[in-house]
C-alpha cells in the first residue's frame, strides 16, 4: 500500500511547511509567519491544481532532499536551487510527475544571485495540522507545521487529497517570472513614522545602495550600508503595530525589512513599507545582494497588488494533451481542458475491474485506471 | 496623564493595504482606552474588509483587503468612526472595568526570587505578595510572543533588576519582575525575570477561542493561592474544565 507522502531524506539549514500564514491573531501576539515569497507559493500551488493558499514546503539556500512514498504530481518554485529528480535536472515553474521511491533534492543555488527560497509545492498539498487557521510554521512560537517545528530526517509529511488533478507539462507564462536578482529596485510607500526622520536622512535612504547582510532571516532582511538617523536620534518609539514589508529603522541606524516571522508590534519607527508586489524580490535576496529603493505611493502599490490578484485568478496555462493523473479518490466529476477546448467529465465506477468508465461531454468512455503508478 | 493623547487622532498609511490610527506616543491608561474604544467601535461595524487589528499602547493598526476598500475609503470610515465613537474622558469613565483573576502560588519552588525581590525592597516576602496582588494591572496590549500581556501599573516598591545572568529555561506560567514591570512567560522560555511565582493558567492555547485568557484593555488581578490549590487548578487547565474568573467593576 502507498502512503500518499513525502519523506524527508535531508531537511537542509532549513525547510519549513509555509502556507499563506495565520491573519488575524496578531492582537493576540501570535506572528502571521506564512511563505517568505507569497507570489512564488501561489504560483506553485495553481501549478498542480490547488488553492493558492495550499501549504507547500519551503526550502532555504539548498541541502535538501525527499523521497516520494508515492507517485504525486508536484512543481518547484521561487528560488533555482538546482532541483533534480533522481539526479536529472527538473524545470522550474512547470507541473512535473514523480513515482513512488522518486528522490526530489534542491541542493544549492544555481547562481549566486538566483534566489534564497524554493516551494515544493504538490498536487493536494501538505496535509499537516490547522493552527489558527494554517499549517505553516512558526519555531520561535512552536506553531504550525510538525507539532511546532521544522521536518528533521525521516518525518513523512502526508499529502492531502487531489480534488483538482492536473497533468504534468503546466508552465507559467513567461511574462510572470518573476525576476529575482543580485541588484534589487524596490518600491516604497513612505511611513507611518517618515516624520522623524529630516530631509537629509530620508534623501541617504532613497538614494543609497545597501547591502544584504548574513544576519537577516524569515523574521527580518538586515541591510547594511549609509546609516539613516532619525531626527534626535528617536529610534525607540512606543511600540506600534508592523506588517510584512515595514522597514524599521533600529538605534544602529540601519534598516531592517520586515519578513513573515516578524513579531506583531515593533518599538522601532518605520520610515516606509514595501510594496507587496516587491517583497518577494527582498525575501529571495541572498546575502551580498544589493537592494535600493524607490517611492510609491499607496494608490499606486494598491493598483499593483490588484492587478496581480486579477492576474493570479485568471492564470491559464499551456495545458499538455494527455498525461498521468495521480489520485487516490477521484472527484466524481471535473472540468479540464486540453488544446483550448473545455470537456466535462464524469467517472462512474462499475462493481468489476474493466468497467470504469468516464463520461465525457456526454458521450462514454471505457477508462483504464493505473494502479499506483 | 492626558498630555500626549490627541484630540484628534493621526491617521497615518502603513502601506497599500493598511492605516495606523495613533492616539498619541505616550503609555497612559486615557490613550489606551481610545485605542480599545476604536477597535470595538470597528469590530461593532462589521465591516468586512478589515482583515487584521493590532491595537498597541497608543494606537489602533487596521489592515484590509485591498481588493474591497481603499485607502480614501478606509480614511473616511475610520474618520467617522471617531467622530461618532470617540467617547469623551467623561463617558469613558462609566465603562466598567473587566478584571480577569489569575491564580498564583508565589514562592518556593514556583517562584525562586521572591525572597530576592523581598530583600531588594527591604520588606518581607508577605508584604511583596500584598503588594503585588493587591494591584489590578491594565492589560495595555498583547505582543512579542503569543499571549504575551504587556502590563502596566505596578507598585515601584517591588521593582527589582533582571538577574545577573538569565535563566535557559523559565517554565511557562512564570510570574515575573523585571525592574518597574510585572508580567507572565506565556510558554517555556529562556529569561532574566526575577522570578516571584506561577499561575497554572494557560496564557496562550492555540486551540481555544480566542487563544487566549483575557482581551488586552481588560485587566489582571493576581490571586494568591496555597500549592494544592494550584495542583487542582492545572488539572483542571488539562481537562479544559478551568474557567479564568472575570468581575466587571465600575471604575
Amino acid at each position: 500500500m502507498t502512503v500518499e507522502a513525502l519523506r524527508i531524506i535531508s531537511p537542509g539549514p532549513l525547510s519549513t511547511i509555509q502556507d499563506l500564514g495565520r491573519p488575524g491573531y496578531q492582537r493576540f501576539g501570535v506572528s502571521v509567519s506564512g511563505a517568505a515569497d507569497r507570489y512564488a507559493l501561489r504560483l506553485g500551488n495553481l501549478l498542480v491544481g490547488n488553492d493558492q493558499r495550499g501549504a507547500a514546503i519551503e526550502v532555504t539556500i539548498g541541502g535538501a532532499e525527499f523521497e516520494f512514498t508515492s507517485g504525486a504530481i508536484f512543481a518547484i518554485t521561487g528560488a533555482d536551487l538546482t532541483p533534480t529528480l533522481n539526479g536529472t535536472p527538473v524545470a522550474l515553474w512547470e507541473t512535473l510527475s514523480a513515482d513512488v521511491g522518486d528522490r526530489l533534492s534542491l541542493m544549492s543555488p544555481a547562481r549566486p544571485d538566483s534566489g534564497l527560497r524554493a516551494y515544493v509545492n504538490v498536487s493536494g498539498g501538505f496535509d499537516t495540522p490547522v493552527v489558527l487557521g494554517s499549517r505553516s510554521t512558526h519555531i520561535g512560537a512552536r506553531l504550525g507545521g510538525i507539532d511546532g517545528r521544522a521536518p528533521e530526517i525521516d518525518d513523512v509529511i502526508p499529502i492531502g487529497p487531489v480534488t483538482n488533478p492536473v497533468f504534468p507539462g503546466r508552465r507559467v507564462p513567461l511574462e510572470l517570472l518573476p525576476q529575482y536578482g543580485g541588484d534589487i529596485l524596490v518600491r516604497v510607500i513612505p511611513g507611518p513614522q517618515d516624520d522623524l526622520f529630516d530631509s537629509d536622512a530620508t534623501a541617504t535612504f532613497y538614494n543609497s545602495t545597501y547591502t544584504v547582510s548574513d544576519k537577516s532571516d524569515r523574521m527580518g532582511c538586515r541591510l547594511e550600508g549609509a546609516e539613516v538617523p532619525a531626527i534626535d536620534g528617536a529610534h525607540d518609539i512606543v511600540s506600534d503595530g508592523v506588517l510584512s514589508g515595514a522597514i524599521q529603522i533600529p538605534g544602529n541606524a540601519l534598516p531592517i525589512i520586515l519578513l513573515a516571522d516578524r513579531q506583531t508590534t515593533g518599538g522601532y519607527p518605520k520610515i516606509g513599507v514595501i510594496a507587496s508586489v516587491d517583497l518577494a524580490l527582498v525575501a529571495q535576496a541572498s546575502p551580498g545582494a544589493t537592494v535600493r529603493f524607490e517611492r510609491i505611493s499607496a494608490e499606486d502599490a494598491s493598483a499593483l497588488a490588484r492587478g496581480r490578484m486579477e492576474t493570479l485568478r485568471n492564470i491559464s496555462f499551456d495545458e499538455p494533451t494527455s498525461g498521468t493523473v495521480h489520485s487516490e479518490e477521484l472527484p466524481r466529476e471535473y472540468d479540464i481542458r486540453v488544446d483550448g477546448s473545455e470537456y466535462h467529465v464524469e467517472i462512474i465506477t462499475g462493481m468489476d475491474e474493466g468497467q470504469t468508465s468516464a463520461i465525457v461531454n456526454g458521450i462514454k468512455y471505457l477508462v483504464h485506471i493505473h494502479p499506483g503508478e | 496623564m492626558t498630555a500626549s493623547t490627541l484630540l484628534e487622532p493621526r491617521i497615518l498609511v502603513c502601506g497599500e493595504d493598511a492605516l495606523v490610527v495613533e492616539f498619541g506616543n505616550g503609555i497612559d491608561p486615557v490613550t489606551n482606552d481610545h485605542v480599545y474604544a476604536l477597535a470595538a467601535a470597528v469590530e461593532v461595524s462589521k465591516n468586512t474588509a478589515i482583515i487584521e487589528l493590532i491595537p498597541t499602547y497608543r494606537s489602533l493598526l487596521v489592515q484590509y483587503d485591498l481588493e474591497l476598500s481603499s485607502v480614501a475609503d478606509m480614511t473616511a470610515f475610520l474618520n467617522d468612526l471617531i467622530a461618532s465613537y470617540m467617547l469623551s474622558t467623561d463617558d469613558h469613565d462609566n465603562t466598567p472595568r473587566q478584571i480577569y483573576e489569575l491564580p498564583v502560588a508565589y514562592g518556593g519552588e514556583n517562584g525562586e526570587d521572591l525572597d530576592d525581590v523581598a530583600d531588594h525592597a527591604g520588606i518581607t516576602t508577605d508584604e511583596v505578595i500584598a503588594i503585588h496582588s493587591g494591584t489590578d494591572y491594565r492589560v495595555y496590549m498583547l505582543g512579542f510572543a503569543p499571549g504575551f500581556p504587556y502590563l502596566g501599573g505596578m507598585d515601584e516598591r517591588i521593582a527589582t533588576p533582571r538577574i545577573a545572568s538569565p535563566r535557559v529555561r523559565v517554565p511557562a506560567g512564570s510570574v515575573g519582575i523585571a525592574e518597574k514591570q510585572t508580567g507572565v512567560y506565556p510558554m517555556a522560555s529562556p529569561g532574566g525575570w526575577r522570578l516571584i511565582g506561577n499561575t497554572p493558567v494557560s496564557l496562550f492555547d492555540p486551540n481555544a477561542h480566542p487563544p487566549v485568557p483575557f482581551l488586552p484593555g481588560s485587566f489582571i488581578r493576581f490571586v494568591p493561592v496555597s500549592s494544592a490549590d494550584t495542583k487542582r487548578i492545572a488539572n483542571q487547565v488539562a481537562e479544559g474544565t478551568y474557567r479564568v474568573h472575570m468581575m466587571e467593576q465600575a471604575e
